[in-house]
């Protein structure tokens, strides 16, 4: 999981300050594992160094002072990118795929066209293991199979969620 | 599911808890099947009230056949009342006396029942349904007759019966509500024109006892036709089993043992079978109502007459629910219900003959030995026609479902249709064989009874040697004098429709002069007066004309030709007034003279088929006050052109006097009665088949909604429609044809048994046909009328998966 | 218009049973020898589009061609006649004529298009063979496994040389084991006679013996980006 995209892509709906960011990132995404401060600092300042992010001005008030983060073009434009690259297929990619569905609801992008180029991905991957399972011996096949059932938990998953995006456009933008 | 699970299971259940058992616990069950068929939703209505309909359709024969005692029974006791009491002994004239005479005719081949009615003082009896005597020109009808001569086509009737109609019989004065009957009142009857003198109305003879003959055709009749009627309700409360099966299963799965579901099954059927019980009622009811308006046999009854004997209705009753509940038990001991499934064993339970042979051994065992009986001249006791002939006919209804089997076990190969139906009917040839079986016991039936129609048809159609081309009607002229005579002839010659009148005008002539030695009489011979048409229809006369005479030869021999020529002697007289008794002229000798010119001639049958012979003169050669006691007799030639020619002879006939009989003449005179009889029995066989066939039909369509998938993937494969039509027609007509067979020769053999039981031999082969032909023609139509639902189940709907 | 090389190709298919549309405007096509997966949930019109394809059912508009043939336009007959000779078809379940034996059931589609049985039976005998169900020739489908039952109905799909197959969840009714070794038979076997396979399934790892996947969803079917 990509928390620099995740940030990047929770600025596109506006600037905001680090508090407000951490807040944000664990409302959506961090049932198990909220974010340090530290990982949004270290974060921000990377993102700030690559340009996809600047200082939209410091807010003093009663306690110290915050500076607020804008996204820029260069990072629209990579949120864009990483949204619509499928995920390498591997075991437990849910996290990744939810945050990036939920991502691509908030930034009123077409969650479904993300959804199904994962699940292209996904059976192309299938397709090689079961060629590859065709050819090979026992051993193979097994190894194949442990792929294959994983890989097919997560497209049934892809597929239950594609069912459910309208659900989950209206909880997310709620 | 692998093949193992599919192996019927033990079935004994696990022991439950609280086992209920006992009578209880099945009438518990059966009252649960009659809720689940009252609440089981759209199907089990639907199946429900398929079976109500074929048992109540069955329901209504069984109670129209217990019917026929109390109608026949009824219409004789009417019968009798109105006959004019028993005059064994002499009623002498008095106030309460009448003279009746019958006046019957007949108008367009209906026998038109008439009785002459003359008071013989004020208080005459009345006869049953009569209020009033009817007075002279006054008549009274029933409402069939009265009807028919208020209408258009009866206006030639009513120019006969032309009588002021003061009144209607009421129904208790009529045997059937159609039958066509009337009392006219009448002041010239006398005693002397054939007249009875009569005190009161109502005859006690005794009823006749039946015919030995037709009673054994009765009996089996009624079995023949009743005995595939209570298989089709058999086969009726199976309807839609299949499916009920499945519902079932799914009670195993909640924990309902094997032989509950079993009777749950029964009381699903009890439940149909006892609306089909008043269904049936309901459509004997309503049936009846209309049987007024049917006649079969010259046979027509009131809706009353139309009773059930009551002990034949109560065993209706409680037979039909009894035999539902009994005949889904049998039927499901074949099959295991299953929680997951139905289990149908069909396959591994083989057929066996050797129980099923010895039932139609037996039965014509029964029968032969009957014919024994008869053979001593004893009456066949009737309980061993009736079993012998239920035996044989169960049999061959229990040898079907084994026949199909084993045949259709023989088949191999063939056409892709062909391949199809046989494989089905290997695999489950019962349901086929069940409806097929009722088929075939009518048909065998059917040909066992033909067979002896066949061969007793001789016993009731003679040859009688009439000639219908020549002329048409027989008159029965009155005795009257020969100008009285000669103007009824004319008054006929000049009826509409009338070509031609022959006619004779008949005494005796004999010898004149003492007996001679050796003689034990005078010779004497016939002498008829006709024209020359006339003569030439009773003799081969050659050229004729007014003023000749001729003798007539008899050709045949049948007549004592010798005393015609003793008697008829050209140039030498003849005597017309010698009395018989004495050999004495009574009164002055009447003589007359056989012209030397006289020719001798052949004779010839005349168009009634009487050989006529001795002297025949034209009217200008003999003076016909000369002849002693004339007679006249009269043929009627009309004109086909005329379609109602005899109707006019009849009126005319009526006119002169009503007592006048006018009969048809016929080539062949066949017994009405055995012709529709005959014909009947056709009809209620093809009606017994159409029932049958019915009930294929429903299996069929019902298998056919089974494999509704099937069908669908088969169509999926491009498979023609041609195909599978002809595989329904194989499935069909396989079984049909076994059964068929079996028919032929069960129904043979119990022919063959019954003919000697009735003293005949010589079988005619040729009756075979039609009910074979019939049977095969239901093949065909429950085919075709199964190819629409077959088309629709063809519709790729059914390859959608729920 | 089709598109280059396709076999069997649809354009703009639409299809409503009753008010409920099952294919609003649904392109299809594939190549000689490709397998094509069609993909899709329940209720969304996988079974009806392999319907209109195969000619079972008539679209309401749109057209298909097949080799040449426009296969919308001709009669009953004629497609009829198509999907005997040059179709094969499996079924999820209950497509075995249960009283025919396993051998002639296989038999029974090159019967149908005029084949003598023993030329037929000897034909099915060999793809009961290569699906390794050599056991059950004499057996009725009631008597045999569900797995055995599915190999015997690919047998017959494919014993008439079919040029394009149709499965309709050829494995639905199987276990994976038993799915999985259907699967391989069957694209093994298509590919060895270059047949095009239209592979109508919801299971992914059915779907990954596609060369290529079609997902129909509301009626509208998407060629997936990036599949070659």
């Amino acid at each position: 999981m990509s928390i620099g995209h995740t940030l990047l892509g929770l600025l596109e709906s506006g600037p905001r300050h680090g508090y407000d960011l951490k807040r944000a990132f664990d409302e959506h995404f961090g049932q198990d594992r909220p974010l340090h401060y530290g990982q949004v600092y270290s974060t921000m300042s990377r993102l700030l160094k690559n340009g996809l992010v600047e200082v939209d001005g410091i807010e003093a008030g009663a306690g110290p002072e915050r500076k607020r983060y804008a996204i820029t073009d260069a990072g629209v434009t990579d949120v864009a990118q990483w949204l619509h690259r499928p995920e390498k297929p591997e075991p437990y990619l849910q996290s990744t795929l939810y945050t990036k569905v939920v991502l691509a609801l908030l930034t009123g992008r077409d969650a479904a066209e993300l959804l199904d180029t994962q699940r292209t991905e996904h059976l192309r991957l299938m397709r090689g293991l079961t060629e590859r399972k065709r050819k090979g011996d026992l051993a193979d096949q097994l190894i194949c199979d442990h792929a294959l059932f994983h890989l097919e938990a997560d497209l049934r998953w892809l597929e239950l969620t594609a069912a459910r995006l309208d659900k989950l456009a209206q909880a997310v933008n709620a | 599911m692998t093949a193992t699970d599919r192996r019927p299971r033990d079935r004994t259940d696990r022991p439950a808890p609280a086992p209920r058992t006992g009578l209880g616990a099945r009438l518990g069950d059966l009252a649960m099947g009659v809720r689940f068929a009252v609440t089981g939703g759209r199907e089990g209505w639907a199946r429900t009230l398929l079976t109500a309909l074929g048992v109540g359709l069955g329901v209504t024969l069984l109670l129209a056949a217990a019917s026929v005692p109390h109608l026949l029974q009824s219409r004789e006791d009417r019968g009798r009342a109105r006959t004019p009491a028993d005059a064994a002994q002499t009623v002498h004239r008095a106030d309460n006396t009448l003279l009746t005479a019958t006046a019957d005719t007949v108008f367009r081949g209906d026998t038109v029942h008439g009785t002459l009615l003359h008071p013989d003082g004020a208080r005459p009896p009345a006869p049953p349904g009569v209020r009033d005597v009817p007075g002279p020109g006054e008549m009274v009808v029933s409402p069939a007759l009265r009807e028919l001569l208020a209408s258009p086509q009866g206006k030639l009737l009513r120019d006969r019966l032309d009588d002021r109609i003061t009144g209607t019989i009421g129904d208790a004065g009529l045997v059937g509500p159609g039958e066509l009957t009337y009392y006219a009142g009448s002041d010239t009857l006398t005693t002397e024109a054939g007249a009875h003198r009569v005190a009161s109305f109502g005859a006690r003879s005794e009823a006749e006892p039946l015919d030995p003959v037709l009673f054994v055709l009765l009996l089996v009749a009624c079995v023949v036709l009743l005995t595939p009627v209570a298989l089709f309700i058999a086969t009726a409360v199976r309807f839609g089993g299949e499916r009920r099966d499945r519902r079932l299963a799914a009670l195993r799965l909640i924990g309902a043992d094997a032989r509950t579901t079993r009777w749950i099954a029964a009381g699903e059927a009890l439940f149909g079978a006892v609306c089909g019980l008043v269904a049936g009622a309901g459509l004997f009811l309503l049936g009846r109502q209309f049987i007024g308006a049917v006649t079969v046999w010259e046979v027509n009854a009131f809706p009353a007459d139309l009773t059930p004997v009551p002990a034949l209705a109560a065993l209706i009753a409680v037979a039909v629910p009894l035999a539902a509940v009994a005949v889904t038990l049998f039927a499901l001991r074949g099959v295991t219900i299953e929680p997951l499934g139905v289990v149908r064993n069909a396959v591994t339970r083989r057929r066996r003959m050797w129980w099923r042979l010895p039932l139609p051994v037996a039965g014509l065992g029964i029968l032969l030995l009957a014919g024994e009986f008869q053979q001593q001249d004893e009456a066949a006791p009737p309980f061993m026609i009736a079993s012998g002939t239920v035996l044989v006919l169960l049999g061959i209804a229990l040898l079907l479902p084994w026949a199909v089997e084993a045949s259709a076990a023989r088949l191999r190969g063939g056409p892709v249709p062909w391949q199809l139906a046989t494989r089905r009917l290997q695999l489950s040839s019962g349901g086929a064989a069940r409806a097929v079986s009722g088929i075939t016991v009518a048909v065998a039936g059917a040909i066992a009874l033909q067979m002896v129609f066949a061969a007793i048809q001789g016993d009731f159609m003679k040859i009688t040697g009439q000639d219908g081309r020549r002329a048409q009607l027989n008159l029965s002229l009155p005795t009257a004098d020969v100008s009285t005579t000669r103007q009824m002839i004319s008054d006929f010659r000049k009826t509409e429709g009338v070509r031609a009148i022959i006619a004779g005008i008949e005494a005796d002539a004999a010898r004149p002069g003492p007996r001679r030695t050796g003689e034990p009489f005078v010779p004497r011979t016939q002498f008829t007066v006709g024209d020359c048409p006339s003569l030439r229809e009773m003799a081969r006369i050659g050229s004729c004309r007014d003023g000749d005479v001729f003798v007539v030869h008899d050709s045949t021999g049948m007549v004592d030709d010798a005393y015609i020529g003793q008697t008829a002697r050209p140039g030498k007289q003849v005597i017309f007034n010698l009395d018989s008794r004495t050999d004495e002229p009574d009164g002055p000798p009447r003589l007359w003279t056989v012209p030397k010119t006289a020719r001798t001639v052949d004779s010839r049958k005349d168009p009634a088929g009487e050989t006529r012979f001795g002297i025949f003169a034209t009217p200008a050669a003999v003076d016909t006050g000369l002849l002693a006691a004339p007679v006249a007799r009269a043929m009627v030639r009309t004109d086909p052109r005329v379609p109602d020619a005899a109707e006019y002879v009849r009126n005319t006939a009526a006119r002169i006097d009503p007592l006048m009989s006018v009969d048809t003449l016929q080539n062949l005179q066949r017994d009405k009665n055995y012709a529709s009889v005959r014909t009947g029995l056709l009809i209620a066989s093809a009606a017994t088949m159409a029932l049958i066939a019915a009930s294929m039909l429903v299996s069929m369509v019902e298998q056919l909604r089974e494999r509704r998938r099937l069908l669908s993937v088969l169509v999926a494969f491009g498979t023609r429609r041609a195909t599978l039509g002809w595989s329904v027609l194989w499935q069909t007509a396989l079984p049909v044809g076994l059964g068929l067979a079996l028919a032929v020769a069960g129904g043979s053999g119990l022919g063959v048994a019954l003919l000697r039981l009735v003293g005949k031999s010589d079988p005619d082969w040729s009756v075979l046909w039609p009910p074979v032909a019939t049977g095969a023609g239901l093949v065909l139509l429950v085919t075709l009328v199964s190819l629409p639902p077959l088309w629709r189940m063809m519709r790729p709907d059914g390859l959608r998966t729920e | 218009m089709t598109p280059a090389g396709s076999l069997l190709a649809a354009r703009d298919l639409r299809k409503a049973y009753g008010r409920t549309s099952a294919l609003d405007g649904v392109d299809f096509s594939v190549h000689p020898g490709e397998v094509v997966a069609v993909m899709g949930p329940s209720g969304s019109g996988k079974s009806t589009l392999l319907h209109c394809l195969a000619g079972i059912v008539r679209p309401d508009s749109g057209t298909v061609h097949y080799d040449g043939h426009v296969l919308t336009a001709e009669s009953d007959a004629r497609r009829s006649a198509l999907r005997r000779r040059d179709f094969g078809f499996v079924f999820q379940f209950g497509q075995l004529v249960p009283e025919l034996t396993c051998l002639e059931n296989v038999a029974l589609p090159l019967r149908l298009n005029g084949a003598k049985r023993r030329a037929a039976e000897a034909t099915a005998r060999e793809w009961l063979g290569r699906l390794e169900v050599d056991d059950v020739h004499g057996k009725r489908p009631g008597e045999i496994s569900g797995g055995q039952g599915q190999r015997v109905a690919v047998a017959r799909a494919l014993a008439v040389r079919p040029r394009v197959l149709f499965a309709d969840e050829p494995t639905g009714a199987l276990d994976s084991l038993n799915g999985e070794r259907v699967m391989t038979l069957l694209t093994d076997a298509a590919r060895d006679t270059r047949a095009a396979v239209v592979l109508v399934t919801h299971e992914p790892r059915v779907a990954a013996y596609a060369d290529r996947e079609v997902v129909v969803r509301d009626g509208t079917a998407r060629e997936l980006a990036g599949t070659a």
